[in-house]
């Protein structure tokens, strides 16, 4: 099956169009996040991320970075995993019009209803994938919170290319997530 | 020991940046099992060249080079002191260089310290041996995996698991099957039967320094690596949680003598990116395998 190209930022229609099992290489601006800009995100809902999210991805890694003269490096940025912001991600979502997250090892319930809800998906990156997909980082545009964070925590604002995701949850309430769970479960079930 | 610490910022290199060949043998065939096409077959695909890329590249595997753990054997007249400083002072440098994240966070003020220096960080452990060679195995696994390692206590009501290897091997299909794919899966499998909490969650992690393809002594335990091996990868989670053929590349178990009250069953999960290399020192040799 031959991937999408998705430019972003990208429309709510082009986003409802994704199905789970896309594979979908990811263009332009997404945003760093995780544990404690999303607990940020939601506790102080911060004007001055509004403009950078809306219509964009909020990618849940906490790279390695690495300065040259004024200019920032990405050295290793696979996916953290995504269901520490569980309890957050869906405000997030909604909060601020983010087209989706990338992740990894998938979402719960609550942030499946608030992918239908805004129309954004889960695009699923290959964690420990990272030094391949730091390759698909071609400009580090910006970084903030970098200083009170710390650098995992930090927002960083990353212009990629030809970024290598796989849809795992959908705007439509399907989770290949929950699928493969009640799957092995069952299956569990007859071992035991 | 400024030659420790150069010595050990090439074994934390080696570590981050260039998975060992017998874990890699395993990523291939499981790969090679994977249909054409497959979700789990292109996820195989990535992880691979991912690994191509890092080596050729002298960059770290994964982002998350994890909480760096150095197992030490020192001899009999080694320096305990220096070494501990020399592998502090090597992690330091593999940090500046971008070899290590800084991972060392405090937990009451929230602040990193920059440098993976903290709190009974880097985690060394020390003995000592009959051997004239200093040996210092390292471990990095992604903290991801640390999460969903999981310590059982049987008897086990839910899981109708008793104090014996049936109930052990419920135990792993269990916490394998809670694991899915947020541990990285292909998950290696480290299991410690016995001991207290704290020696048993050890004696779990330091199985994962066994290589893949390594045979248990003990031919009781062997066989229930060899089962659990292949009913994990029943268990159809495959690479990620995609669903596939591959769970675990591999189930390695150790045990500890127990008290007569407990019955502990801890697991170890480490990713597919298990990074592990050995530094061996003779005279002034080194050697990093």
């Amino acid at each position: 099956m031959a991937a999408i190209k998705l430019e972003l930022p990208a429309t709510e229609e082009q986003i409802r169009s994704l199905r789970i099992g896309d594979e979908v290489r990811l263009y332009g601006t997404v945003v760093t996040a995780r544990d404690v800009a999303h607990k940020f995100m939601v506790e102080e809902k911060p004007e001055f991320l509004k403009p950078l999210l809306k219509g964009t991805v909020i990618y849940h890694c906490g790279p390695i970075v690495k300065k040259v003269g004024d200019e920032w490096t990405i050295v290793a940025a696979g996916p953290t995993t995504s269901s520490r912001e569980e309890p957050y991600q869906a405000e997030v979502i909604e909060t601020y019009g983010v087209a989706g997250v990338i992740g990894k090892a998938g979402m719960g319930e609550k942030t499946s209803a608030g992918l239908k809800k805004s129309g954004a998906v889960y695009f699923h990156a290959v964690g420990g994938a990272g030094a391949l997909l730091a390759r698909c980082v071609k400009k580090v545009k910006d970084v903030l919170k970098l200083e009170e964070f710390g650098s995992p925590e930090a927002f960083w604002v990353m212009e990629v290319e030809d970024f290598p995701t796989i849809v795992t949850m959908d705007s439509h309430g399907d989770s290949l997530h929950r699928k493969v769970l009640e799957d092995s479960e069952a299956k569990l079930k007859q071992l035991l | 020991m400024a030659e420790l610490a150069d010595w050990g910022l090439e074994l934390i290199r080696r570590s981050s940046t260039d998975i060992s060949a017998d874990v890699e043998a395993s990523l291939r065939a499981a790969r090679d099992r994977e249909e054409d096409g497959s979700t789990a077959r292109s996820t195989f695909e990535v992880i691979l060249e991912n690994v191509e890329i890092a080596r050729k590249g002298g960059t770290p595997i994964c982002q998350d080079t994890g909480l760096p753990a150095f197992y030490v054997h020192l001899p009999k007249d080694g320096d305990p002191d220096a070494t501990r400083d020399g592998l502090i002072q090597a992690v330091k440098m593999a940090t500046a260089e971008g070899l290590l994240r800084p991972n060392a966070v405090d937990p009451v003020s929230g602040k990193n310290s920059g440098n993976n220096e903290g709190l009974g960080l880097p985690y060394i452990s020390i003995e000592f041996h009959d051997g004239d060679e200093t040996v210092i195995d390292i471990m990095q696994k992604g903290g991801g995996s640390e999460n969903v390692s999981a310590q059982y206590r049987l008897p086990d009501t839910d899981l109708h698991a008793g104090r014996d290897l049936e109930g052990v091997r419920k135990c792993i299909l269990d916490a394998v099957t809670t694991a899915q794919g947020f541990g990285c899966a292909p998950g290696t499998i480290g299991v410690c039967v016995g001991g207290d909490r704290g020696c048993s969650y050890l004696g779990a992690k330091k199985q994962l320094l066994r290589r893949m393809d390594d045979v248990n002594p003990d031919p009781e335990l062997a066989a229930l690596e060899d089962r659990l091996h292949g009913e994990l990868n029943e268990l159809g989670i495959g690479p990620m949680g995609f669903g596939g053929k591959t769970t675990v590349l591999g189930v390695k178990i150790g045990v500890l003598h127990r008290h007569p009250a407990s019955f502990f069953v801890s697991m170890s999960y480490c990713c597919w990116a298990n990074r592990r290399r050995r530094l061996t020192i003779r005279g002034d040799q080194a050697d990093i395998v």
